[in-house]
């Protein structure tokens, strides 16, 4: 008996991120240990099936339209915060600290008189470039080398196994701490490069393993019997089909990694001002509990909003595209 | 809710009274902590920088330590920070350069063994000795025969004693300094020249464990970064006896916590109330909360080795940044009057014969957003459009008052990028970065003082090449005077030269001074009599239980 | 299965060189921990130059790693700068933080496990939907909001717990902190089982049973939720490693002196020695906790071999 595709991707994937990506990863593994693979279950048989069969679901899905719906908001305040938001976030008045709510300053004031209406809005847009950032940079880092060692295994998949296993190995929160306690850059790509630096490895493994799962595949081997070149094969053949559950991890990944820039700025390594960030507020405000709660729970709502947005659209994918739950 | 809280508290007390005396009953002659001395209290606490050694802490939560199981020849007055005698009988000196040192009869370690006059010498050769390591060793840096047991330039020691050190019998020992130095015994309340037992020496390993000194306390025991349980050494000869029974210090990593503590029951005094929580001491403490002056100034040092902010006319864009600081609104709103706005470069709790002088800075210390505007501008504008005020992230409330500067900044003068607050993770990034020189904007300086005396306020910080002088600012009239001021013989003379150094100081800006720093407290219903020294530790031995 | 083990147990070398390799290089690139250790003050060069030499920080880093991993085999983890030996912290942290996962675990199993099944039987229900909303905002919060808020209110307002963990952290005292520590992966949890449990309930051997006319509740617990459990099981069996690695931020706000306490003081003092011990030994219990897993997977799921 050949190995499990997923080996033990499952059982180790995990420690990484902690709860978020374990969930994702469980759950897109379930997708592929699907009879058939996912591709096999379009009515029409059809290769793209899934793919629209999935979009024709999630058009009709309200938990995929209001995420859907708040993502786009929040990409537009990112974009345009001045549209609602008139006051400039880096402008406070000290005599204001910690004043309520008031006439042109619906949310109040924080700790440093700064408005804190103005700054949960203009907040969006770093909040949301870590997230996307390093999304984006995980998944094409974690999915080339993962595709490769799922592709060529033997050697290569050893070596890249370890690798994998090495950066999953290092806790996240503490890696964040060692890397990030020397940077005093206040732009967002420290930030960034760390949670790709220690983020790759688990889309790397679902990359893996579904490389493996596909590469299985009939026409996957029709094609290779009819000499199609690896790249061709990798490129035409697998990466479609290979795809699918890597989104979906990374839709929610995409979620914790902003979560995660929140708890390093608690830490006092995240962004650093004049960067105005969600994390920075919440770090800022969370001594303050007591006397100015308001300062607190405007941002960390803001946030808690985004990322309840972000996991709810990678679970109604997931749904789409897991023809089992239909 | 409250009741069940403080019965459980009470319950914990008995526990650990129980626990010591279980522990001390092995044969400990002194008798342990359930002694006549009352209970028991919980004091926040920090883990240690560094192996507690006398001459290796120099920071205030060690110090703490140091402070209730050592006692010296000077103890600075918990109230008016003189320096008066304790273990020493008298300290005599002609020339204000050898001086001739007397130890007091009767006292001892809490092992046992006598302090005699080569407690000390042995204490002093190990401090300065270059291969014991201790952080502290310049401050026997005066005493002649220092370059030979500590070569500065690495080279190899050549020897392992001070042989301006010499002990004459029994009681009596001799120290010869290098240069006159008029208020040296007024050092020698410092930590670092406590005397050290012979245990010290011969086990050392297990003197770090458990540090035996010959203060009001002895350490019963003590979990590595969690918890140290002093008691009442019952057989203390001196006159400060503890009025309790003892001292449980707690770790906290963060002080907010501490003093949730507090209001929860679950803990007797919090030494570093928040700045976050002062705006609720009031209402949460009533009077059980204290506030009084002590010997810290908050300042901002440049970094004069960067020319940008070393040029001809740099002064005056340093006295524009200081006037574009509303010192006023920042103490009371972030600090809620914990700070004083300083005036000077020193400390209130110098007094005025002590050297401290009241509206020494002038107008420069002022907020006057119009003529700190102008005084930028014609410094030649903030060197490369932006102050990036540094400072470390990891412990303190800096961040807030970074933040506050630079938004008063910012609005005095008219540009909401002038000033930015630059976090360093770590103080120990954050020094690596000032040892090499890497500042390139002003940063946070504070200063706590070692010792009671306006010397300890400036020369360390602005003399040539002084260990503390993080600028690197240097002066040859500043020098000269503090050179002078340290051969004066005649206290008066010797701080009316301090002064007249400190206005170099001023005309310079060679930094701006903040606001002077407060110590604050807070306690439980439990204790009384609860007071703060001018370094801001409380005075733990007259602390009242019960 | 022996094979397997061996075989995993020599990967496992390769992982654990690189693992305790790389955090070495990170610890390094936080620069020198020797300036931190005078205070405000510059340290004179000769002592710091003497005490670098001492804590071989004068050898290039290799060399270093090298005499490091030497000395941890013969079971030396070196001294922290301010003397105290990293094993003597060791042995008062670990204690503290296996409790504290204890804890975190038991609210996974029994908590996490009873509403995923709940929720799993009663799919599109209004019980499900709730679970599922609340499950969601505990993953969107982040810990350290929750944390705060809990001991707030808990401790302070309604003073129904200590806010803060004494130094010997009892089990009782160590009920919140294990919550607010485990409430991510409790909602993971949650959702895993409710899953799963969706998905078997469909399959043919439940049907079957149900058809053999069994009462419900045989069919649920001794049919349906063996075999739900097993990715769950899985899933909290990987979760000890990131538990107790990843209580940095609840050990902070609690006041815990575990080991989330030693490596945030230790990187702050930049005390390479204390943080590189206690990786070391994350790492371990990290690629242990992952054998066990999977040797797990291969007994509770008779589908799985190891060749």
């Amino acid at each position: 008996m050949p190995e499990p595709p997923y080996e033990h991707d499952g059982a180790i994937a995990g420690t990484g991120f902690g709860g978020a990506m374990d969930l994702a990863t469980s759950e897109a593994e379930t997708l592929e240990k699907t009879p058939g693979g996912p591709e096999g279950t379009g009515p029409a048989g059809k290769p793209r099936s899934l793919w629209s069969d999935a979009w024709r679901d999630l058009r009709r899905n309200p938990v995929f339209i209001v995420s859907a719906l708040v993502i786009l908001f929040l990409v537009f305040i990112s974009l345009w915060p001045s549209a609602i938001a008139s006051g400039n976030p880096l402008s406070c008045d000290l005599a204001k600290a910690q004043e309520g709510s008031q006439p042109g300053h619906p949310f109040g004031f924080d700790g440093q008189g700064c408005d804190v209406y103005t700054r949960t809005v203009y907040g969006a847009r770093k909040s949301v470039t870590v997230g996307v950032c390093a999304t984006v940079g995980v998944a094409l880092l974690g999915s080339v080398l993962g595709g490769l060692a799922g592709f060529f295994g033997g050697v290569w998949d050893s070596v890249l196994s370890r690798i994998t296993d090495v950066f999953f190995a290092i806790p996240v929160v503490l890696g964040g701490l060692v890397l990030l306690s020397v940077v005093t850059s206040n732009t967002v790509w420290p930030v960034i490069g760390f949670m790709v630096l220690l983020g790759w490895p688990q889309i790397s493994r679902i990359a893996r393993g579904s490389v493996i799962t596909a590469k299985q595949n009939d026409y996957v081997q029709a094609a290779r019997a009819l000499g199609a070149s690896n790249s061709r094969m990798l490129l035409r053949h697998i990466a479609p089909n290979a795809v699918a559950p890597v989104i979906v991890v990374a839709t929610i990944a995409l979620g914790t990694y902003i979560a995660l820039e929140a708890t390093l700025s608690y830490l006092g390594v995240g962004l650093k001002p004049p960067s105005v960030s969600w994390g920075i507020d919440i770090s800022a405000a969370s001594p303050y509990i007591r006397n100015a709660p308001h300062a607190l729970l405007w941002p960390s709502g803001a946030l808690a909003v985004t990322v309840l947005a972000f996991i709810m659209l990678g679970d109604a994918v997931r749904d789409a595209l897991d023809p089992k739950l239909r | 809710m409250g009741g069940a809280t403080h019965a459980k508290r009470v319950a914990c007390a008995a526990a650990v009274a129980l626990a010591a005396t279980a522990c001390g009953g092995g044969g400990d002659d002194s008798g342990g902590g359930s002694g006549a001395g009352g209970g028991v209290l919980s004091s926040s606490w920090g883990d240690p920088q560094n192996p507690l050694e006398p001459a290796n802490t120099n920071e205030v939560q060690g110090g703490k330590v140091l402070d209730m199981i050592f006692r010296g020849l000077k103890r600075y007055n918990p109230q008016t920070g003189a320096a008066e005698d304790m273990l020493a009988e008298k300290i005599a000196t002609k020339d204000s350069q050898n001086f001739t040192i007397t130890v007091k009869n009767g006292w001892t370690f809490s092992n046992g063994e006598k302090v005699t006059a080569k407690s000390f010498v042995d204490a002093w050769n190990y401090g300065a000795s270059l291969k014991n390591n201790q952080k502290n060793a310049y401050f026997f840096g005066y005493i002649e025969g220092y370059g030979k047991v500590h070569p500065e330039d690495g080279s190899k020691q050549s020897a392992d004693t001070l042989s301006g050190l010499k002990v004459v019998d029994d009681r009596t020992f001799t120290v010869k300094l290098t240069q006159k130095f008029s208020t040296f015994p007024d050092t020698l309340g410092y930590p670092a020249f406590a005397p050290l037992p012979q245990a010290f020496f011969s086990d050392h390993a297990g003197w770090i464990k458990k540090p035996v000194g010959n203060g009001p306390y002895m350490i019963d025991s003590y979990t590595k970064g969690s918890q140290m349980s002093l008691r009442k050494w019952d057989k203390y000869p001196g006159a400060d006896k503890a009025q309790n029974g003892g001292v449980d210090l707690k770790v906290y990593t963060d002080n907010n916590t501490a003093y949730t503590d507090l209001m929860a029951g679950n803990l007797d005094l919090v030494d570093d109330v928040p700045a976050a929580q002062l705006k609720n001491v009031k209402s949460d403490l009533g009077d059980r909360y204290l506030n009084t002056p002590a010997g810290i100034i908050q300042t901002l040092a440049f970094p004069f080795y960067d020319a940008q902010w070393n040029k001809a006319d740099s002064d005056k864009v340093r006295k524009g940044l200081s006037m574009a600081i509303n010192r006023k609104q920042i103490t009371e709103t972030i600090f809620q009057k914990t700070r004083t706005p300083a005036t000077d470069w020193t400390s209130p709790v110098l007094g005025k014969d002590g050297g401290f002088q009241d509206g020494l800075c002038g107008d420069f210390c002022d907020y006057d957003p119009e003529q700190a505007k102008k005084l930028v501008a014609e410094g030649g504008g903030i060197p490369g459009g932006q102050v990036k005020i540094s400072y470390n992230a990891d412990t303190g409330s800096h961040k807030q008052w970074v933040d506050a500067v630079c938004n008063s900044i910012n609005n005095a003068l008219g540009n909401d990028k002038a000033c930015v607050g630059s976090p360093v993770g770590t103080f120990a990034d954050f020094r690596t970065r000032i040892t090499q020189k890497k500042m390139s904007g002003p940063f946070r300086a504070g200063w706590q003082m070692d010792y009671p005396l306006i010397q300890n306020f400036l020369q360390p910080l602005y003399y040539t090449n002084a260990s503390s002088n993080d600028g690197k600012w240097s002066n040859k009239k500043f020098d000269g005077l503090v050179d002078q001021a340290n051969k004066e013989t005649d206290t008066a003379k010797a701080i009316g030269l301090f002064q007249q150094a400190e206005e170099v100081v001023r005309d310079n800006m060679a930094a701006i001074p903040l606001w002077y720093q407060n110590g604050s407290a807070g306690w439980s219903e439990r204790l009384s009599n609860v007071k703060l020294n001018p370094f801001s530790v409380p005075v733990y031995n007259e602390i009242k239980v019960g | 299965m022996g094979r397997y083990v061996v075989r995993r147990l020599l990967q496992m070398i390769p992982v654990f060189i690189g693992a305790t390799l790389l955090i070495f290089l990170m610890v390094n690139v936080m620069g020198d921990p020797i300036a931190g250790l005078c205070g405000d003050r510059q340290c004179d060069p000769a002592t710091a130059a003497q005490l670098k030499k001492e804590f071989g920080l004068d050898k290039p880093v290799w060399q270093q790693y090298l005499t490091y991993m030497g000395n941890v085999f013969t079971g030396d983890f070196g001294t922290a700068f301010n003397g105290q030996e990293v094993t003597e912290l060791m042995s008062t942290a670990f204690p503290v933080t296996i409790r504290l996962t204890v804890v975190a675990i038991v609210f996974e199993v029994v908590i996490g496990i009873t509403l995923g099944v709940i929720t799993g039987l009663r799919r599109g229900r209004p019980v499900d939907t709730g679970v599922l909303l609340v499950t969601l905002v505990v993953i969107s919060v982040p810990t350290f909001v929750t944390g705060l808020l809990l001991q707030l209110l808990l401790g302070v307002k309604w003073g129904w717990i200590r806010p803060s963990v004494s130094s010997d952290a009892p089990l009782d005292e160590l009920i919140l902190p294990g919550l607010v520590l485990a409430s991510v992966s409790l909602a993971y949890v949650v959702r895993l089982t409710r899953t799963s449990i969706a998905e078997n309930r469909r399959s043919d051997y439940v049907r079957t049973a149900i058809a053999k006319g069994l009462p419900r509740r045989r069919v649920v617990t001794r049919h349906l939720l063996r075999n739900s459990l097993i990715p769950v099981i899985t899933f909290i069996g990987a979760d000890v490693g990131f538990l107790m690695g990843g209580a940095i931020v609840t050990e902070r706000i609690f006041n815990i002196h575990g080991v989330g306490y030693q490596l945030y003081q230790g990187i702050l003092r930049q005390n390479t020695q204390t943080v590189v011990g206690f990786v070391t030994v994350l790492v371990l219990v990290f690629l242990v906790c992952n054998l066990v897993v999977d040797l797990l997977y291969a007994v509770l799921d008779p589908r799985i071999r190891y060749a």
